[in-house]
């Protein structure tokens, strides 16, 4: 499982780095990013769930590998 | 406050849907009636005053607009008895007389650049400790009274103290802050001359400080703008001006706002109240769900040309209203919408804006509102409405308690 971050949809109001700043980071900007290559470990799956569910912008997806 | 003659060039609403009024004092104490009323029969309202005004109020409506800027300009974002088309010396799109929140495209994405990382989070983070330690100081201050007003002794003060302090304004200047908020934001049915005499204060006020900021320069926001370039040249005294109009005025009535709402809820919710008082880990969601349920902005666009929306005959130049703050009490979207629920987990609420115009502060509100609900609820557990003392709603496009007098009962702090 892997979370990402649609770069032309986020508008950096910093939802899921506040639900889950163990899965994503923001700029200088405010703008959001996955850490690393965004993989999702077990423990933080319902939080990475929770980030895509509280996105206003709906910038954040799942994908499942 | 104001030396303004107050009246309405309006009359009474006749009808919500044919007739509205956004200034009419009844509009904002009954919102969430109206709006849900609305809702069921047509989802955009119309009214001829201020010149031709729409209200979607559906979340799908205010979600397509925000995200429309071909059709609709952010020229103007007070629906007032003044347009900027009637004004000849108006700054045209897309730059406007305030930007980057006047700004549309493609101006606007490089004007708010400038100023995104002076409020992104980890920038703003470093203001909790002073921002605490001022909630801190108005509660002292408000002694060992039975009853304050937690709208005009604490909750407006917070805002104020903090844009000065980052504007470099001074900051015994507050009262004439809230001067110039109350004239753009909520005497807004004036006739139009007496609207611009407002804007002329404030216009001079500012320019004063931008001059007193060139003659002996500081390290603050103020300075910051002033030492900005855009397209390679340094930002004109209109667009530092605009910019500065922009933070001083929609900082404060906005985070006021909801800073009162949430109170008023804690007040008149005693469950909810206890819970975060034994619980505060519940702050998170509480929060969000303040912002959701009791969202202070609805913005405003203009429309560009004659535009059919969903069969609705907008002509240029008519406002729009976008109720954020409706589309967050939208059934379609949220999960028992009009139920404030302070554990919601999932809650994608709008009430900093949707698209290229995410209120740009929204970091900030949201430090500011989460440190002064945790202070207030420190230092009075136990606060409840005061019996027999009225509650007094704002009117215009910023929603909250104006006047919000609590009873304290037991002090901790």
């Amino acid at each position: 499982m892997k979370v990402q971050v649609d770069q032309s949809k986020c508008q950096g109001h910093n939802r899921c780095y506040a639900i889950a700043p163990e899965l994503f980071d923001v700029d200088d900007l405010g703008n959001a990013f996955a850490i690393g290559d965004g993989v999702v470990e077990p423990h933080l799956a319902e939080k990475a769930r929770l980030a895509v569910a509280n996105c206003p912008e709906y910038a954040i997806s799942i994908v499942e590998e | 406050m104001t030396t303004l003659d107050e009246k309405s060039i309006y009359g009474p609403v006749t009808s919500w849907q044919t007739d509205f009024d956004h200034a009419d004092p009844s509009y904002n104490e009954n919102a969430h009636a109206i709006w849900s009323e609305l809702r069921g029969t047509c989802p955009v309202a119309h009214t001829e005053r201020y010149g031709g005004t729409w209200l979607p109020v559906t979340h799908d409506l205010v979600h397509e607009i925000a995200y429309d800027t071909e059709h609709f300009s952010s020229r103007g974002v007070v629906v007032a008895t003044v347009k900027p088309s009637d004004l000849p010396d108006a700054i045209p799109a897309p730059i406007g007389g305030a930007p980057p929140i006047t700004s549309d495209p493609p101006f606007h994405q490089d004007a708010r650049r400038i100023l995104l990382p002076a409020f992104s989070p980890k920038t703003i983070d470093l203001w909790e400790p002073e921002i605490r330690l001022l909630c801190r100081e108005l509660i002292a201050d408000m002694k060992t009274v039975d009853v304050v007003d937690a709208a005009t002794q604490f909750a407006q003060h917070i805002p104020v103290n903090v844009i000065a302090r980052m504007l470099g304004f001074p900051p015994e200047d507050g009262e004439k802050f809230r001067g110039f908020v109350h004239d753009v934001l909520e005497a807004i049915n004036l006739e139009p001359g007496k609207r611009a005499e407002a804007f002329m204060a404030l216009d001079a006020y500012i320019a004063k400080q931008v001059q007193d900021h060139i003659d002996n320069p500081r390290d603050d926001l103020t300075n910051f703008l002033l030492n900005a370039k855009i397209y390679d040249q340094p930002l004109s005294l209109q667009h530092v001006g605009g910019s500065i109009i922009l933070l001083l005025i929609a900082g404060i009535d906005t985070t006021w706002s909801a800073i009162g709402s949430s109170l008023w809820h804690l007040a008149t919710n005693p469950v909810d109240r206890r819970r975060l008082v034994d619980n505060p880990a519940l702050m998170p969601t509480a929060i969000e769900e303040f912002l959701r349920a009791y969202a202070p902005v609805t913005m405003a666009r203009v429309v560009k040309d004659d535009y059919n929306f969903h069969g609705n005959e907008m002509k240029q130049n008519d406002w729009v209203l976008l109720p954020f703050p409706a589309a967050n009490r939208d059934p379609k979207e949220f999960e028992n919408a009009d139920q404030v629920l302070i554990d919601r987990e999932v809650n994608r609420h709008a009430a900093f804006g949707l698209g290229i115009h995410r209120c740009l502060g929204s970091n900030l509100a949201r430090l500011e509102l989460r440190v002064a609900v945790e202070e207030f609820l420190a230092a009075f557990p136990d606060f409840e409405l005061a019996p027999d003392e009225v509650v007094k709603w704002s009117v215009g496009q910023i929603r909250g308690p104006r006047e919000l007098p609590v009873r304290i009962n037991a002090r901790t702090l």
